[in-house]
């Protein structure tokens, strides 16, 4: 659905020029939910406007739906951008006109005659629940609501790709969740591919089929959501990663831990899926000599499933725990001994 | 009681000069809104970052409007003599203020106009483009609407500037209100009619200012 090929965006200044986007080749499939997580500044906001042309790549391609995004231009490119739609931050709406009107500004533009602009307005009101404010004005709406506005705006011409910048980014943890499942039940009910990015790993957990990681303008890790929960690779997505599965006091349980006591080891477990369901503390204690503390644990539930870590302290002799430690893997946990919290 | 009161004031005269002032303003506040907007949209669209970025132009517009918003509006109507005899045939009556009325005015509401649209967001701009709007549709369905409040209390302001230049105007043979207080009033020494066509000029005002704010607070969804 989109292919990049070796992409590379630079802005030039008086002061020199500055690379956002740097030789970055993604596919991202029909039907899927891509998420693009980064911090401020790594390149993910210039990599989607690429996506319908807002902004042109330096070099590269950018094929979206088999057009070439990158190289069309004036009406080709302007009926290209009413087949992606795009949702923002700060929603950006037209604060002049009312919930109904500005879901028909896209028809508008597409110029869909009027009875019929009426009749797809009122669907794409029910599809999002905004039932009952539909001539409310942008400024009378909660956060939510206008994400919803937003949303039945980028999907009035049926587009084949949703583009999402940052589209929870403004709203609170309870509307957060609220709009994500609304963009899954999209996915599923239009069967709409839907790139979104974020700084949240909150977001890409919930509802990402695939991610990517973007550091500096390049993509520094990518694939399955919950293969990247299971095994970062990098530390920036070890960072993002952490976000969502380790409280932030169990840096501190853990170092605690490691001065009280200097003996034994302290081990992060890592449970995927099926690995969640296995007794397998109830196996380490009877059948090794060691003792078994739980310091702290926590399951996400992800898009593709459950992800869970569990931090236990052990202590023994040396070759026992050795034993504990093969044995773990040999579950299919991951089993990480930490020695210093960094 | 009003003819004693006002021993000087020919009603009849008065009303003329009312009806003068009146058609002076309405003409020159509808061209100066619309020459405005034209004005005020090429500053903004050709200005850095925006869709038709072109900076001569950008500077050429700008030239043309900071020289004639600083040209004081009494020097402005002589300068431009030979144009209005050009352009009205003559350099007497209401017709003949309306030139200098307009290019006086014009390029002042250009500049509110221009900071009016630099108000609007960015990303409202943006959205309309990611939706395939066309350039005439996000000027006629994004900036004009969302900048209207601003730009009806910049038209507001622009049409009592334009009222007290109506009155310099008369002073150099334009008719309307400033012109009677300035030949019966001043120069006959009549304080009578004077007063009387300063409290209509400054009901002219009320009304505009009341009517700007009406419309504003009415068109305003913010």
């Amino acid at each position: 659905m989109i292919t990049l090929s070796n992409v590379t965006k630079i802005y030039k200044s008086k002061s020199g020029s500055v690379t956002a986007v740097d030789n970055v080749s993604l596919h991202i499939r029909e039907g899927e939910i891509f998420g693009i997580i980064g911090y401020s500044g790594a390149g993910k906001s210039s990599l989607i406007r690429m996506l319908n042309g807002l902004e042109k790549a330096t070099s590269g391609q950018v094929i979206v739906a088999g057009r070439d995004m990158a190289n069309i231009k004036g009406r080709e490119l302007r009926k290209a951008r009413q087949e992606i739609g795009m949702i923002f931050q700060h929603f950006n709406l037209l604060w002049s006109r009312t919930v109904r009107e500005n879901i028909a500004f896209p028809l508008e533009i597409a110029g869909v005659p009027k009875q019929e602009r009426l009749k797809r307005v009122d669907e794409l009101i029910k599809l999002v629940g905004l039932e009952g404010r539909e001539n409310a004005y942008p400024s009378q709406l909660s956060g939510g609501q206008k994400q919803r506005v937003g949303i039945a705006r980028a999907l009035a011409n049926n587009p084949k790709v949703l583009l999402c910048d940052e589209a929870t980014s403004a709203l609170d943890p309870q509307t957060t969740d609220s709009i994500l499942d609304l963009l899954v039940d999209i996915n599923k009910r239009l069967g709409l591919t839907i790139v979104l990015i974020t700084h949240e790993m909150h977001v890409i957990r919930k509802i990402c089929d695939r991610v990517a990681v973007m550091e500096s303008g390049k993509i520094v890790e990518e694939g399955e959501v919950l293969r990247v929960f299971r095994k970062p690779e990098q530390p920036i997505t070890k960072r993002f990663v952490q976000q969502v599965t380790e409280p932030e006091e169990t840096k501190e349980t853990v170092s605690h831990l490691l001065e009280k006591y200097p003996q034994g080891r302290v081990i992060q477990l890592t449970f995927v899926g099926d690995a969640a369901e296995q007794p397998l503390m109830t196996n380490i204690i009877r059948n090794f000599n060691v003792s078994v503390n739980i310091v702290q644990g926590k399951i996400s539930q992800t898009h593709q499933g459950a992800y869970g870590v569990l931090f236990i302290h052990i202590d023994g002799t040396e070759e026992e725990m050795d034993k504990v430690i093969d044995y773990i893997r040999q579950q299919q946990v991951e089993a990480e001994v930490m020695t210093n919290v960094e | 009681m009003w003819s004693n009161l006002l021993p000087n004031v020919q009603w009849d005269k008065i009303w003329a000069a009312t009806a003068e002032t009146l058609y002076m303003t309405g003409i020159s506040v509808l061209a100066t809104f619309i020459l405005g907007i034209i004005l005020g949209l090429l500053l903004f669209l050709t200005s850095k970052g925006n869709i038709w970025e072109n900076k001569v132009a950008n500077t050429m517009i700008a030239a043309f409007v900071n020289i004639f918003r600083s040209i004081p509006f009494i020097i402005l109507i002589i300068l431009l003599i030979p144009f209005t005899k050009l352009v009205v045939g003559t350099i007497l009556g209401a017709e003949a203020a309306l030139p200098a009325l307009i290019i006086g005015a014009a390029p002042f509401y250009a500049r509110m106009v221009e900071i009016a649209l630099r108000e609007i967001d960015k990303g409202v701009i943006e959205a309309a483009k990611s939706m395939g709007a066309t350039t005439s549709t996000i000027i006629f369905k994004v900036l004009l609407p969302e900048s209207m409040p601003a730009l009806v209390s910049g038209i507001t302001v622009t049409a009592i500037a334009l009222v007290g230049y109506t009155a310099m105007a008369g002073v150099v043979g334009a008719g309307g209100l400033g012109n009677l207080a300035y030949l019966e009033g001043f120069q006959r020494n009549h304080n009578d009619v004077t007063f009387v066509a300063t409290v209509l000029i400054l009901v002219i005002v009320f009304v505009i200012q009341f009517i700007g704010d009406f419309v504003t607070s009415k068109i305003d969804k913010r």
